[in-house]
């Protein structure tokens, strides 16, 4: 059976402005099914962010390559929707019109009107169609960027840290919320995260990765039917099983720092 | 509540003292007598206007506050000593400090030369600014996205743009057939280069990340320049504009005033050239309430067009 989502030897090195180079990932392989929610977690500038991208498309693999379907990824396009920590909401449009940006580009906003009104639901931002980003707390911002990523019915969702800049509770919700919606739509999802909690919390699949030379240290596959207990026996032994093989990793702690 | 009756008070009394004083002292014999009692009926003008609009808004069930009464009244108490200073007792030279009377009489009786004189300015104006607004614009949009046109354009703009339009005066009246097309394009150089800086510097300072996000969506290069560049560069872009229409102002004048026929540089120049100082002040005056009223008209689209930006970038 061919894989939702294939990462093939992928190798990224940036070059640094006075030409240094930087293995940002090492030959990376990775299989994702459909369906799979996937954590990518691990120290800072170990690559998983960079994984995503080149996963979106927006960066370009060294070497290597990512099929989603079967087909090779060379360019950001709908299929695959992105959300970033920061909302990253256009301020000049309201939230209906930020909502319906991916549909009006593509010319099919006339023939799925309705679909606006569905997604800001979906995400609980009904009633606030008018309003702009800045009058808007920042939970919601993401719940509209959110909204705005899968009302083009991706085949997977990327999200990079989404929930990062969010207060603990609106955190929590927001962590329930993005098991609602991969239910309710049966969605693929990939998530970049420092989170452990978060990782154990939300994924099925947890890719661990070690700073330079980055590759994937472990992938650890929970079991537990949804939604977790954050108390569970389990689910702190699963916890700490990943602070350990990250701890592992962490003995380079001079190395960590942001690409 | 406090009480804001004393307000209006002010106003009438500023107007009247002004009244009483015009009829009650002897005009000077120094100075021309104008045809009628013009500044008496500015005064009456002002009042009626000024108590008219406060009664359309009772009407329209507003509240009046009586904000602007006091300030008014101080420009009749200006208006007043200036009247005194020279119909009265003549204390400044009466050749270049006409009467009041003069100066606003001018405003009714040259009215037809004035209009057509206004219509003149602003036909060159809107074409100048049009056309230096839309070549900077898709200029500036260029310089932003691509790093070629950059490379080839932006040395002529560092070079050529921050020659004073008014520099290329002499040369525009040899290359332009007529004074009108040379001062248009005078005009336009001087909106053209701060609306192609700015807008360039707008678009390449738009986040990135909303132009990623923009091609996750399924944009092309084309959307995410018209639907996501332009619009977040808008701020930068109107400052530009500001900047540029400031600057026709001054192009304008100074072209009107070398070879025009007609419009308000010519007028003023012309009627300084006569000796006639109270057309020169009408001239003024007209010049101030029409460029008023353009960079009003700028501010309401701004404000229109960049109503995201309240609680983002205060101006």
């Amino acid at each position: 059976m061919v894989s939702k989502i294939k990462f093939e030897n992928v190798t990224k090195i940036f070059t640094n402005p006075d030409g240094e180079e930087v293995h940002a990932l090492n030959g990376v392989n990775l299989d994702i099914e459909d369906g799979d929610f996937v954590c990518l977690i691990g120290p800072s500038g170990c690559g998983k962010s960079t994984m995503l991208r080149i996963l979106a498309g927006l960066d370009k693999p060294t070497e290597g390559a990512v099929y989603i379907n079967g087909e090779k990824i060379t360019r950001p396009n709908y299929d695959r929707g992105l959300v970033f920590q920061d909302p990253n909401l256009f301020p000049w449009l309201n939230i209906h019109d930020n909502i319906a940006y991916g549909l009006k580009t593509r010319h099919i906003y006339k023939k799925d009107k309705d679909k606006v009104g569905q997604f800001m639901e979906l995400v609980g931002l009904s009633g606030f169609e008018k309003s702009y980003p800045h009058q808007l707390s920042g939970g919601m911002c993401q719940r509209a960027a959110l909204a705005r990523a899968l009302i083009g019915e991706p085949n997977a969702l990327l999200l990079d840290e989404p929930l990062g800049a969010l207060d603990a509770f609106t955190r929590m919700n927001m962590q329930d919320e993005l098991l609602r919606i991969r239910k309710e739509k049966n969605m693929t999802m990939v998530m970049v995260t420092h989170d452990v909690d978060e990782a154990v919390y939300l994924a099925n699949k947890i890719v661990v990765m070690s700073p330079r030379p980055a590759k994937i240290e472990e992938i650890i596959t929970v079991e537990h039917s949804y939604p977790r207990d954050r108390n569970n026996d389990e689910f702190i032994a699963l916890r700490s099983r990943i602070l350990k093989v990250l701890n592992f990793a962490g003995k380079e702690k001079e190395a960590e720092y942001y690409i | 509540m406090k009480s804001n009756i004393y307000k209006p008070i002010i106003l009438i009394l500023s107007v009247f003292v002004a009244q009483v004083l015009e009829f009650a002292l002897p005009d000077s014999p120094l100075q021309k007598q104008a045809a009628r009692p013009y500044f008496s009926w500015l005064l009456w003008l002002i009042l009626v206007l000024y108590f008219g609009i406060q009664l359309v808004q009772v009407l329209q069930k507003k509240k009046i506050t009586f904000y602007q009464a006091p300030f008014i009244a101080g420009v009749v108490l200006l208006l007043n000593i200036l009247n005194v200073v020279t119909a009265k007792f003549a204390l400044l030279p009466t050749l270049y400090f006409p009467t009041l009377d003069q100066v606003f009489g001018t405003l009714v009786e040259d009215r037809s030369l004035i209009f057509k004189c206004i219509g003149y300015s602003m036909g060159i104006l809107s074409t100048g600014v049009l056309g230096g607004l839309v070549i900077g614009f898709f200029m500036g949009i260029g310089i932003g996205f691509s790093k070629r046109f950059s490379y080839w354009v932006n040395p002529f703009i560092r070079i050529l743009g921050p020659i004073p339009s008014t520099a290329w005066i002499p040369i525009m009246l040899i290359l332009f057939p007529t004074a009108r097309s040379a001062s248009a394009f005078i005009i336009g150089i001087s909106v053209w280069f701060p609306t192609v800086v700015l807008t360039s510097s707008g678009i390449s300072n738009v986040k990135n990340s909303y132009l990623e996000v923009a091609s996750t969506l399924g944009s092309n290069t084309f959307q995410k320049m018209f639907t996501v560049a332009v619009p977040a560069a808008m701020p930068s872009i109107f400052l530009g504009l500001f900047n540029g229409i400031c600057s026709s102002f001054v192009s304008l004048m100074t072209a009107e005033m070398i070879g025009a026929k007609y419009g308000m540089g010519w007028y003023v120049n012309w009627q300084k050239e006569m000796m006639c100082y109270a057309n020169l002040y009408a001239g003024l005056i007209v010049i101030a309430l029409l460029f008023f009223v353009v960079i009003t008209v700028l501010f309401r689209v701004r404000d229109k067009v960049l109503v995201w930006q309240k609680g983002v970038i205060k101006w």
